[in-house]
């Protein structure tokens, strides 16, 4: 059983290592945050008394680059139904569960990696991390971030079976999922309605997660958060297996 | 001794019956063919019958495993290359193959070993670290063929295999398939709507239309039964000269719109 989630997981890998453009080309907006708001609002926010704006931002773009990565894994599978790969994983002596479990991990993997890529280039942008100990639990949160989102990419995309709606879940649902989340301001005295939305918004918790580790500054406390992510990850793997057993092609 | 026994199969997507209540047998070492339109239920059955789509009523035993029941089993027993190409463009024909091996859970020493001797056989191991994407149609049809044996299945499901292929592909395609079934007792099911292929490749034909079987028997009984000459005339005679859209799949879209407007 691990032996064909391990396949399935490196197969994902590779995938994502050889796809070079589309590596550097998923790198471009999250640069282009960091460096145009991160730059440009840097004197507005200190001015307002808020400190360092780069490097509140940067957890935010690490959310952003995880969650559009992550998502867009989890949709892969319509590619693969549409393009007929998703027949042969079917028709082997595999379970459901087995397929959902690699492909998750997988697109876990992808995802991170991703967001490892946005914080090693936000460092040479002028990020200051508070302390390297962080490094490693900010890490592990980011792969839960990036398993949570995966899951919730295959529920989705479960029952779709082409690509059209694709332009529809990224509008609207993957955009205000990440405009809405904290990533770009803070939350503190925001207005209720926008504080609101945010405590219903999983990446919240996980870019506040990834604040509290990396510059020290929490809204919802480092705790909230790791459970918070936990319940949802669950839930939403939850969801994702029973959708993806359900698929009839 | 049965190897795939179907009776009274039934499938509906909402109002339309894609196939109608069909039941027939194929031997162990049987070369068979289902051979109909497009849209005859032929690509539906092989999914039922290869545990991708649940029957709406009817039972199927494959190699002895009810494929709604025990699905493992059943996928065990044999190895199936679609019509539409089901391999991953993105990686190399070889690890197309060690993919395929391990979800068949083939061990490491034997899949190394019949990766190499059937990449050998279809003639792709030259080319065995290219990605996909680069190959011919042809040269995927190939791999996917010596993907679909690596784990040494009783049975091989082809659905429309030759369609799009030259004709020296297809030859080799048959005199492989043929030689493997002398040779292993591998059984061959394929569906096919090529008389050429259906009178000369299999040894019992099954003529599907409108998800119903029409007649069953060798090439020889069907003209026989028909008093006709040649396969072509029977078939034209039993299922009528009406013109079938040749690429529109009728049946096949509205299959899709039910599975749209599923959930």
């Amino acid at each position: 059983m691990f032996k064909k989630i391990y396949i399935l997981w490196l197969r994902q890998i590779k995938r994502y290592l050889r796809s070079r453009s589309r590596i550097i080309g998923s790198l471009g907006q999250p640069l282009l945050f960091l460096l145009a708001l991160g730059y440009g609002m840097g004197s507005v926010y200190k001015a307002a008394g808020k400190g360092n704006y780069l490097d509140f931002l940067a957890p935010g773009i690490i959310g952003m680059s995880i969650i559009f990565t992550a998502i867009f894994s989890g949709i892969e599978i319509i590619w693969d139904r549409q393009f007929g790969f998703l027949k042969e994983m079917m028709v082997a002596p595999m379970s459901r569960l087995e397929i959902m479990i690699g492909r998750t991990l997988g697109g876990a993997t992808v995802a991170t990696m991703q967001g490892v890529i946005i914080f090693v280039l936000s460092i040479f942008i002028g990020f200051h991390p508070l302390s390297w100990i962080y490094i490693v639990p900010t890490v592990l949160v980011m792969f839960l971030v990036a398993l949570l989102f995966t899951a919730l990419g295959i529920a989705i995309a479960s029952p779709l079976n082409d690509m059209q709606g694709f332009q529809l879940i990224m509008n609207f649902l993957v955009m205000p999922l990440f405009f809405l989340s904290g990533a770009l301001f803070p939350l503190e005295g925001a207005p209720k309605v926008l504080t609101i939305i945010a405590s219903l918004d999983p990446l919240s918790y996980g870019i506040d997660a990834f604040r509290s580790l990396l510059i020290g500054t929490s809204h919802y406390g480092i705790t909230l958060d790791i459970a918070a992510l936990c319940v949802i990850t669950a839930v939403f793997i939850g969801a994702g297996s029973y959708l993806f057993s359900k698929i009839q092609i | 001794m049965d190897i795939i026994q179907v009776t009274n199969l039934t499938k509906k997507f909402k109002d339309f019956v894609a196939v109608d209540n069909i039941s027939f047998n194929v031997a162990k070492g049987e070369i068979f063919a289902f051979l109909g339109p497009n849209g005859a239920g032929k690509s539906t059955t092989i999914k039922m019958l290869t545990t991708l789509t649940i029957p709406t009523s009817g039972q199927i035993i494959v190699d002895g495993h009810d494929p709604t029941k025990d699905p493992d089993d059943v996928r065990r027993s044999f190895g199936i290359v679609f019509q539409d190409p089901s391999l991953d463009e993105d990686l190399t024909a070889r690890e197309n193959m060690e993919f395929h091996g391990v979800l068949y859970d083939v061990p490491d020493k034997t899949r190394h070993e019949r990766v190499e001797q059937l990449m050998k056989y279809v003639d792709l191991w030259d080319r065995r670290n290219n990605l996909v994407k680069q190959f011919s149609g042809g040269m995927k049809r190939r791999l996917e063929i010596a993907r679909g044996l690596l784990h040494h299945p009783k049975i091989i499901f082809l659905d429309e295999p030759t369609l799009g292929l030259d004709p020296q592909t297809r030859n080799a395609m048959w005199t492989y398939l043929k030689n493997l079934n002398q040779t292993e007792g591998t059984t061959v099911f394929f569906t096919t709507h090529y008389m050429e292929e259906a009178e000369h490749i299999a040894q019992r034909i099954a003529i599907i239309d409108h998800g119903k079987i029409i007649a069953i028997g060798s090439a020889a009984d069907l003209k026989q039964q028909t008093g006709t000459a040649s396969l072509e005339e029977a078939f034209l005679k039993l299922t009528g000269t009406a013109i079938r859209e040749e690429t529109g799949k009728p049946g096949m879209a509205r299959m899709q719109a039910w599975h749209g407007g599923r959930r």
